[in-house]
């Protein structure tokens, strides 16, 4: 993959998400923060490959942490939007 | 330990990453409506645990002890959170949430530059430049999502303020980590030299300078803007994921990262419209910190406050066909969202008209008081947004405002040189009598006093959220 192609998906991406998001309702926007805020936890991809490559010590470490930190926004995420939305789900 | 999919064409992993990426956009898609919402949820978590598990399995993984340790320690602190979590919490919860995603994408960058040179190759500038982005983006969302979250959890002072040496600082944090950046870029070599190598130089000073420019940024932005706050972190975590993408050439990484930081974005700007603010002013404006008040208050509100009762509440309510509750922050304070759900319930029931206007940025993040109404079993039909619900008001006989302030402050209409000039309220004064239930008359976020108070069809109800609007509910009950 060269940036000229990273950078073509970054930027239709955007489009994509710009016009989906626009078309979500306020009453769900607690639940869409957190869970887009458990997507952007995609960064454990990057953090498996660090922490398991294992070259360095120092790398294996900081590979450790990132796997702890991307981990908890991952499950911590998608656990928190899934209470939030089986709430509004229900209603009376 | 070798790689479990070894031997497989490369396609076979990034046409996983595809698959994932659709996951999360289709998740996305069904967050536009409650029914299918919580589908949504499923799919994108799905679509994570998809491109987790072809990662894992495809990677040659040295340590898989180590990985695994950090997933099982990273997937119970995350459950133990978020099942402990109350939800008057939330805010604060998400914040932190969004933080650990922006400092795990800081680390990985670096850990990266590490490896690179650890196995014998070298820095790239497209390498360099990716890393020092995502180094600085999540260094500041890390450390501005631990200030914000602090602040929403009382921690930290949530008082706003704007200082000249203030901004100084935050230019002088900026150029350095901008600097570290370029230095980095320029001079990878000199980034690369053994023994203290790997780890000393420009990238960590880099993410140092951006860990204070992220404090710095956060701490002087006052409690009531940190729905602006927290969602430019959300974008910003995005961000960092997608430039770390940028890094690793992965393509699941940058998709992902990207519908993030647009989502973050979107939410920003329609919290800072909702304002009438710029995201500058929300930033750097210090707002709310000159409290212009005093002397203007006692005039405005001299021999013109009604009180109130819940009785006479009770009263008016009983003869009122329609009835609108504007919750504001305060009731979230006061934890009174069950109390205010049961009074509503208790006016369906006996067919009055009754529904919710909810201001954009009422609470101290985006949707907060919807959230908090869900909770509380009101269906989601009966929250009305503020284009819906201002044009009713004429119509409307009791309003009853609980726990709210500026967003009904009719001054924005009325005087440009306010602070709060030309943000959209909610004009609850059209109705024909309001009721304001609030702990005193001091004024809001903003710092000016509120002229609704004072007028004729406007009766204030003294008191913490919850517990007056558990004697309307109890007074009601009585009477029915």
């Amino acid at each position: 993959m060269t940036f000229v192609e990273n950078l073509t998906l970054f930027v239709l991406s955007a489009f994509v998400g710009y016009e989906i998001i626009t078309k979500i309702p306020t009453n769900l926007h607690t639940p869409l923060m957190s869970g887009a805020n458990a997507i952007s936890g995609i960064t454990l991809l990057g953090s498996v490959v660090v922490a398991g490559s294992g070259s360095t010590t120092l790398a294996t470490v900081l590979g450790f942490l990132a796997v702890v930190m991307a981990t908890i926004n991952v499950v911590g995420g998608y656990m928190v939007s899934h209470f939030m939305l089986d709430q509004f789900r229900g209603g009376r | 330990m070798a790689a479990i999919l070894a031997g497989f064409p490369d396609a076979v992993l990034n046409l996983t990453y595809l698959v994932a990426g659709v996951m999360f956009i289709q998740g996305l898609r069904d967050m536009t409506h409650p029914r299918t919402a919580t589908r949504g949820n499923t799919i994108s978590s799905g679509g994570m645990l998809l491109a987790v598990l072809v990662t894992v399995l495809w990677f040659d993984i040295l340590s898989p002890v180590i990985l695994g340790a950090g997933l099982l320690v990273g997937g119970l602190v995350g459950a133990g959170l978020a099942v402990s979590v109350e939800t008057t919490e939330m805010p604060q919860l998400v914040g932190l949430f969004n933080g650990f995603g922006g400092g795990a994408s800081a680390l990985v960058a670096g850990a990266e530059l590490i490896d690179v040179l650890g196995s014998g190759g070298s820095l790239s500038i497209g390498l360099t430049a990716s890393a020092s982005i995502a180094g600085i983006i999540g260094a500041v969302t890390f450390w501005g999502s631990l200030v914000a979250a602090g602040k929403l959890h009382g921690l930290v002072g949530d008082g706003p303020f704007s200082t000249n040496v203030g901004h100084a600082l935050k230019a002088v944090f900026l150029a350095a980590a901008v600097a570290a950046g370029a230095f980095l870029v320029v001079r990878p070599d000199v980034f690369g030299t053994a023994p203290l190598a790997s780890w000393v130089p420009s990238y960590w000073a880099l993410v140092g300078a951006a860990s204070l420019l992220g404090i710095f940024l956060v701490i002087s932005i006052g409690g009531a803007d940190m729905p602006v706050v927290i969602a430019l972190l959300n974008s910003y975590s995005g961000l960092a994921a997608a430039t770390t993408g940028f890094v690793l050439n992965n393509t699941v990484l940058i998709i992902a990262g990207t519908l993030v930081g647009a989502s973050g974005l979107i939410l920003t700007v329609i919290m800072c419209e909702s304002m009438n603010r710029s995201l500058t002013n929300v930033l750097f404006g210090g707002f709310g910190s000159d409290g212009d008040g005093g002397e203007d208050m006692e005039d405005i509100y001299e021999g013109q406050i009604q009180e109130t009762s819940a009785e006479e509440v009770e009263m008016l309510l009983d003869t009122a066909q329609r009835v609108v509750v504007v919750p504001g922050y305060g009731m979230a304070v006061a934890q009174a969202q069950h109390a205010v759900a049961e009074l509503v319930e208790l006016l369906d029931e006996n067919d009055v008209d009754v529904e919710f206007g909810i201001h954009p940025v009422a609470g101290r993040m985006p949707g907060h008081m919807n959230a908090l109404l869900a909770e509380a079993d009101v269906p989601y039909d009966k929250m009305r947004e503020l284009e819906e619900v201002n044009p009713t008001f004429s119509q409307t006989d009791v309003v009853i405002v609980t726990g709210a302030n500026d967003v009904v402050n009719p001054k924005a209409n009325e005087d440009d040189s306010s602070p709060i000039a030309g943000m959209p309220v909610l004009e609850v004064a059209d109705a024909r009598q309001v009721i304001v239930n609030k702990r005193s008359l001091s004024p809001g976020f903003s710092g000016i006093p509120n002229p609704l108070f004072a007028k004729d069809n406007t009766s204030m109800l003294f008191g913490d959220a919850k517990a007056s609007m558990q004697e309307l509910v109890n007074n009601y009950k009585e009477n029915h």
